[in-house]
């Protein structure tokens, strides 16, 4: 074609040119190229942003527990300390402390453009030091070395220790220590952390149970208060019973006191001590001593023991020092169980809203402006949903409720402040106009001929909804979910008003009636990101845990989303099929 | 929905040579006249259904075949700003009362679709649908009923093994006789069929056809067309309608070979449409 129309024009041309029209720049916009290229460039950055952003929270969660290597430093002051390198980075030192150096330190800083290096180390031994970290300059450096021997103790107050074991006393002998009763340590230290958590149990669930049976007593009592009057017989009589069973519960109390001094009395037999690098001793309870090991003597199998015995404390247990220590099961348990309840609250809500938007109300002006509301609800800031939420359900709802059914524990609230029954439905809140856009863009994608087929064979219009539209909806209106539990999991700033804490180590889930709590305040992994990394004393500590935790969060919203769709596709198998 | 009394007289007059069925006739159609908002669909349309018998309606597109169709089961409520006139009685009572009952009304009437359209449910459920939605739990009845219907849209040798699949893996032929099964499943006295072999393949169709043959006299049965064979060799009476008019309404053999107005004519001998 191209050549007839050359010949037409009466343009002879020989070679490529008059086989193929040249291209001009209209070619080139009309094809689209420039734009196909712009749309590929702009996935492309996006995918790499979010594997870059991936691979940073990945790779530096996996190393955090990898055990580090122990080196003493000496200083040319004749400091010396031992700690685990953390990073090292360039600095521009001022003239004062240029001025002090030797010539050919200052010289080689001055080839170097003026910059010097210098290391941060985790030295430990926060009660001997007051200070956990300790960065020291390359050109203040006399020498480093790696001796075997040296331990990094994690213990459960004061952060890590970094020295040698001086000393050991269990029961009445006091040993020096040899390297024949390392293995006699171990056990004595297995001991001594089993006889801990059973001492932790006692004072935990036991002594917690009688606590709590002397409360309600004392609850039961007070209501009997409110509602017959002090004056009245029936409160002369329970407060008789009441004595009765209080002294009761003290007994028991004082039982498992005794138990508990006995197992202390025991605890404060068997102690360790510790000296660091300057000969600094420190004596500690072996009980408190969460893991130790020597850092330059491990080889793979034991860097692995070391590596994942702390993944297990993070996942299992409850966290210590502010936080930056321990576990944060407490975490994963809130997330979860508050991102649960959001779908619990959210589906109904939203799929309700939706299927009444889209099948009864009639179509008009009213309609049109709740959809509007609807989707510029999406857009509030999640933060003012935070305020609503401790306004509305936790003061006015929740207030309500304690004078209620709780008038016996006021004033103290028991629904009337945050707690995980207001932060769920204060995020279903904002969560929910993702679920209603998607219940009603799913049913109205479900075939008119399907309707008709149902009201055909005389079915009722909610029977219709019920039987057919509903079931065929549910992949969308489970895409709704899916997205309304990714948003509600990862959202932190409203709940901090409505129920977050710090430090929450009672489980929203427990033995006691009504074994679920939901008006208690939990912990939640968003939160304790924010709370590790940037409200703890000690931030250079917290800071590999933030992404550890970043990594948990990341893939606990992964877990629960695949698991949602599994479920969806499912039901698309089931429901969708293909047609023909 | 609203309904109007009055009824213009329409020009010009249907020509009528039905064949009468052996017990009468099931739906009395009167004047019938329908607008979706403004613009009208349906002309003063008046017509019998014979019971028993197969009943064709034909014309070409958007002559207001389906509308009528749909009309008689009173699938046109769910259109937004659509107006009747006129009058339509099934048995002696008007479907369009405002005493009616619409479920019971299309309790009594089977619709088959142009697209196959089962539920996304089992084979099994499917059938029992309309029984189901009456209430009716009673396990012995529905395997019946599912037996029955599935049998009466010869269809049970194929799918007796999968009542328990899903209705959607089922080919589209199959697919279409399982809504014709749930048609019947209901025991109507009519079976409303909208093009019900337009998206089928040939042999798909025959089936269907055979089909139809099978279920008449058991059923009152209107069906919509475009084909005109399918009319000719499926119905007994054929209305060939124009532009929302009615034009003649008569026995299928005369229809086809010695049609009484000159439209009819056209049309069925390939003229136009």
């Amino acid at each position: 074609m191209t050549t007839e129309l050359a010949n037409n024009s009466g343009t002879v041309k020989l070679g490529r040119s008059t086989r193929f029209r040249r291209r001009t720049a209209t070619d080139f916009a009309a094809e689209g190229e420039p734009f196909v290229w712009a749309l590929g460039g702009a996935l492309a950055l996006g995918i790499l942003m979010i594997v870059g952003f991936l691979a940073l929270v990945i790779w530096n969660g996996i190393v955090t527990f990898i055990p580090k290597p122990i080196v003493v430093v000496t200083a040319t002051n004749g400091d010396v300390f031992a700690g685990e390198p953390v990073r090292s980075e360039q600095f521009r030192p001022g003239p004062e402390v240029l001025a002090p150096l030797a010539p050919d330190a200052r010289a080689a800083i001055a080839a170097n453009g003026g910059l010097a290096s210098r290391t941060l180390y985790r030295v430990g031994n926060y009660d001997l030091y007051g200070e956990d970290f300790r960065w020291i300059a390359a050109h203040d450096v006399k020498s480093i070395e790696a001796p075997t021997g040296l331990v990094l103790v994690e213990r459960l107050e004061w952060g890590p220790f970094i020295g040698t074991i001086k000393s050991v006393e269990l029961g009445d002998s006091a040993k020096e220590v040899a390297a024949s009763t390392v293995g006699e340590i171990a056990a004595a230290h297995d001991r001594a952390r089993e006889r801990w958590q059973r001492l932790h149990r006692i004072e935990r669930n036991d002594i917690g149970a009688v606590n709590y049976d002397l409360n309600q007593d004392r609850l039961r009592l007070r209501k009997i208060e409110i509602e017959s009057g002090p004056a009245s017989q029936a409160y002369t009589q329970a407060k008789q019973r009441f004595a009765e069973r209080e002294a009761n519960l003290k007994r028991d109390y004082e039982r498992l006191s005794a138990m508990v001094a006995a197992l202390r009395a025991d605890d404060d037999k068997e102690v360790i001590t510790f000296a660091d690098v300057r000969g600094r001793e420190k004596t500690i309870s072996l009980s408190a001593v969460v893991r130790m090991y020597k850092a330059n003597d491990l080889g793979l199998v034991g860097k692995i023991g070391v590596y994942l015995s702390r993944w297990w404390e993070f996942l299992s247990d409850e966290p210590r020092e502010a936080n930056t220590e321990g576990g944060v099961f407490p975490a994963i348990f809130g997330t979860f169980v508050m991102t649960l309840l959001l779908v619990v609250a959210v589906t109904p809500f939203g799929v309700i809203t939706a299927l009444y938007l889209r099948e009864y109300a009639k179509q008009g002006r009213l309609v049109a402006v709740a959809r509007i509301s609807v989707n510029n609800l999406a857009g509030v800031p999640s933060i003012v949903y935070g305020v609503f939420g401790l306004g509305f359900f936790a003061y006015i709802l929740g207030g309500t409720i304690d004078h209620l059914f709780y008038a016996e524990r006021l004033p103290s609230p028991t629904f009337g402040s945050g707690g995980l029954l207001w932060s769920s439905l204060t995020l279903a809140l904002l969560t929910v106009p993702v679920v209603i856009v998607a219940t009603e863009e799913a049913v109205a994608a479900v075939p008119r001929s399907m309707r008709e087929g149902s009201l055909a064979c005389g079915a009722s219009k909610w029977q219709t909804i019920r039987y057919v539209v509903l079931p065929r909806a549910m992949p969308g209106i489970m895409t709704g979910i899916i997205l309304a539990m990714a948003r509600g999991a990862g959202e932190v700033a409203p709940l901090m008003l409505v129920g977050v804490v710090k430090l929450a180590p009672e489980l929203p889930l427990d033995g006691f009636f009504p074994y679920i709590h939901l008006e208690r305040s939990f912990m939640h992994l968003g939160f304790h990101i924010y709370d590790v990394g940037f409200q703890s004393r000690n931030s250079e500590a917290g800071k590999p845990m933030v992404f550890v935790a970043t990594l948990l969060l990341i893939v606990l919203i992964a877990l629960m989303n695949a698991s949602a769709i599994v479920v969806r596709n499912r039901l698309k198998r089931k429901f969708v099929g293909s047609q023909f | 929905m609203t309904r109007v009394e009055k009824i213009d007289v329409v020009e010009p007059p249907t020509v009528y040579h039905v064949k009468k069925g052996e017990q009468g006739s099931v739906l009395d159609i009167s004047g019938f006249n329908l607008w979706y908002g403004a613009a009208r669909a349906l002309f003063g349309i008046s017509m019998t259904v014979e019971r028993g018998l197969v009943t064709a309606l034909i014309g070409p597109s958007g002559c207001g075949k389906s509308t009528l169709l749909r009309a008689l089961n009173r699938m046109n409520d769910l259109i937004e700003g659509v107006t009747i006139g006129g009058k339509v009685t099934l048995e002696g009572n008007d479907i369009y009362d405002h005493r009616a009952d619409v479920i019971a009304l299309r309790k009594r009437m089977g619709m088959v679709f142009q697209k196959p359209n089962p539920f996304p449910m089992t084979v099994f459920d499917n059938v029992t649908y309309p029984l189901r939605v009456d209430g009716v739990r009673d396990r012995r009845v529905l395997e019946e009923t599912v037996e029955r219907a599935l049998r009466g849209a010869a269809l049970w040798d194929e799918v007796k093994d999968r009542l328990q699949d899903s209705a959607l893996g089922l080919s589209g032929g199959q697919q279409q006789r399982l809504c014709i099964a749930r048609a019947i499943a209901g025991d109507p006295e009519v079976l409303l069929m909208d093009e019900p072999c337009s998206a089928l393949d040939p042999i798909a169709t025959a089936k269907i056809e055979e089909l139809i043959d099978e279920l008449r006299g058991h059923y009152s049965i209107v069906i919509v067309t475009h084909n005109m064979q399918q009319a000719a060799r499926v119905s007994q009476n054929t209305a060939f309608m124009y532009l929302g008019r009615l034009i003649e309404y008569g026995e299928t053999k005369a229809m086809f070979t010695v049609p009484k107005v000159r439209q009819t004519h056209d049309y069925v001998t390939g003229r136009f449409g």
